[in-house]
């Protein structure tokens, strides 16, 4: 079976994120970008499913802008087999997403869709589920386990209480949690072998897909400020301001 | 206006989250019916009916519905969209499973993680793990959106609505659920509680983590949490993550053992009243957000704690 990966080009996790002055956004300029950590987790667990005999191919997609290519050849340094870029840019909402990805689902026929559950950008955790209505596919949140047996998806998710166990039926929706697998570091010779895998460059326009946002974002700003409280001496301070100054034992 | 509020529920019981959600689904205003969707859900629907500013509360039930998982879920939520211009749910799992898939049966643009309610049509959400805050502004004639928890008072009690059963109806029919593991504890839950200690890395061991957390919580009557590091490590079971992809709480009183403060797991408890930051490191994060820190080695800290409560 065929599997698409999802992948979407964010702000590198480690980079302490600011918002622009004037309220029109975050700073992007100068900005280390990466993968997004939940697409890489996608991303393993496509090849992972390769090299264990169950999928044959797997096909790695973004949409974003030209810069975008690079989060693509991590993909295939990984060990994806093949990219395809969707050029745009546009900030594309996850429902936006979804139709392109549904028009490229129709082209391609993959059996399982995996994507991260959510970007760690705009945090919206939409694009999986949205997908899976689309398509009509069933959906495996949150993952944390997937087993794939003969036209059975077995995923495992975790959820508020503990784990859910659900069966779909294929093709169908993952989206990953933290804990499914460990994604690897390309090596080097893999990331020179993936600039000779193919990369097709699409747009929006070629799916018929409309991307004008549905969400006007009216202003970025800070969180509010905490301050940093006191250091005290031991554990008799503690108890004391516990319950006689802020009363909360 | 009217909205249909999702209930967040395991059958026998009606979580907080949704008495929390409801508080939005107020400020937003109009006639406010509650969801049930489940099997065996009397109980649940009863609690929903008691919340204070509710219209009517909605019972379906049916064997598919019974886990709330996605499909049949959104297809009956889908089937009541009709009559209402909001459709909202509490951000917990259940419900950010739920209304993307909602959303884009409707070919709607969802609103995730509402933390205020600033207009008819506008919210403030958190983006890049509460770094920063946007305001949206929705062009959709329906809105859907989750609501944050954290972020909302309760709503209490003191409404008599009617309970309506309604009919279940099919979904497309290709999930079934198979298992759960769900853990069983007389703790309090995670995101209600009035109190949570958690533990980090620094424990060092999942038999330590039991050891030195779970009885000075048992004595504070608090719920346990953990950073995504202790979960990682296997010290901790996933549900009891604290941060931005897992739970975000907002207790009056939030102890952080061991945990250096990343921004993640920060993202999931600033919003707490007081927070107390155990930890050796001096400088670690934790203490930039912390009301009280005790600098120092946790092993003899959280005894002395729970010693001299």
């Amino acid at each position: 079976m065929k599997i698409l990966v999802p992948v979407k080009r964010v702000i590198d996790y480690n980079v302490k994120v600011r918002v622009k002055s004037d309220g029109s956004g975050v700073e992007t300029a100068n900005v280390k970008m990466s993968m997004n950590p939940f697409d890489e987790i996608a991303v393993e667990e496509a090849i992972r499913l390769k090299e264990a005999g169950t999928a044959e191919e797997v096909v790695a997609i973004s949409i974003g802008p030209d810069k975008a290519q690079e989060t693509l050849r991590t993909a295939l340094a990984m060990g994806a087999d093949r990219a395809i870029l969707v050029k745009t840019d546009e900030i594309v909402e996850p429902l936006s997403v979804a139709k392109i990805l549904k028009a490229v689902v129709d082209e391609e026929s993959p059996k399982l869709v995996v994507l991260g559950k959510q970007a760690i950008d705009d945090d919206a955790n939409q694009t999986g589920q949205m997908l899976a209505a689309l398509l009509g596919w069933g959906q495996g949140t949150f993952a944390n386990e997937v087993k794939i047996e003969g036209e059975k998806a077995e995923i495992t998710r975790e959820v508020d209480g503990g784990l859910q166990t659900v069966s779909l039926d294929l093709p169908a929706i993952v989206t990953t949690d933290l804990r499914l697998n460990e994604p690897r570091y390309a090596s080097l010779p893999n990331i020179m072998k993936a600039k000779k895998k193919p990369l097709d460059t699409k747009t929006p326009d070629d799916y018929g897909v409309d991307v004008a946002a549905r969400l006007k974002v009216l202003k970025t700003e800070e969180p509010p400020e905490r301050s940093a409280g006191e250091i005290l001496e031991n554990v008799d301070q503690l108890v004391d301001k516990l319950k006689n100054k802020e009363g909360v034992l | 206006m009217a909205l249909l509020l999702l209930a967040d529920h395991d059958n026998a019981t009606l979580s907080d989250q949704t008495a929390k959600a409801l508080t939005a689904a107020k400020e937003i205003g109009g006639d406010i019916d509650i969801l049930i969707a489940g099997k065996g859900a009397q109980a649940a629907a009863d609690a929903a009916a008691k919340l204070d500013g509710v219209r009517k509360v909605l019972l379906a039930e049916s064997d598919q519905l019974e886990h709330q998982l996605a499909e049949p879920l959104a297809a009956l939520i889908e089937s009541l969209a009709g009559d209402y211009d909001y459709l909202l749910a509490p951000s917990t799992t259940t419900g950010k499973n739920v209304m993307p898939r909602v959303a884009a049966l409707l070919d709607v643009m969802q609103i995730s993680d509402v933390m205020s309610v600033e207009g008819d049509d506008t919210f403030k959400r958190p983006v890049y793990a509460g770094n920063a805050i946007q305001t949206v502004q929705s062009s959709d004639s329906k809105k859907v959106m989750t609501i944050r928890g954290a972020s909302f008072q309760a709503t209490g009690d003191g409404g008599s609505a009617s309970v309506e059963t309604i009919d279940a109806v099919a979904g497309p029919g290709v999930s079934a659920f198979v298992s759960q593991k769900i853990a069983e504890s007389d703790r309090p839950e995670l995101t209600s509680a009035k109190v949570i200690l958690s533990g980090g890395r620094a424990l060092g061991s999942k038999e330590k983590f039991d050891e030195i957390i779970l009885p000075l919580a048992d004595k504070l009557n608090a719920a346990v949490g953990a950073s995504r590091a202790a979960v990682d490590a296997g010290y901790a079971p996933n549900d009891w993550q604290v941060g931005q992809t897992g739970k975000v709480v907002a207790p009056e009183l939030y102890i952080a053992a061991g945990i250096s403060g990343a921004i993640q797991h920060l993202a999931g408890m600033k919003d707490s009243r007081v927070i107390v930051a155990i930890n050796k490191d001096e400088d670690a994060p934790i203490f930039q957000v912390a009301d009280y820190g005790l600098v120092g080695d946790l092993f003899q800290i959280l005894p002395e704690l729970q010693q001299k409560l």
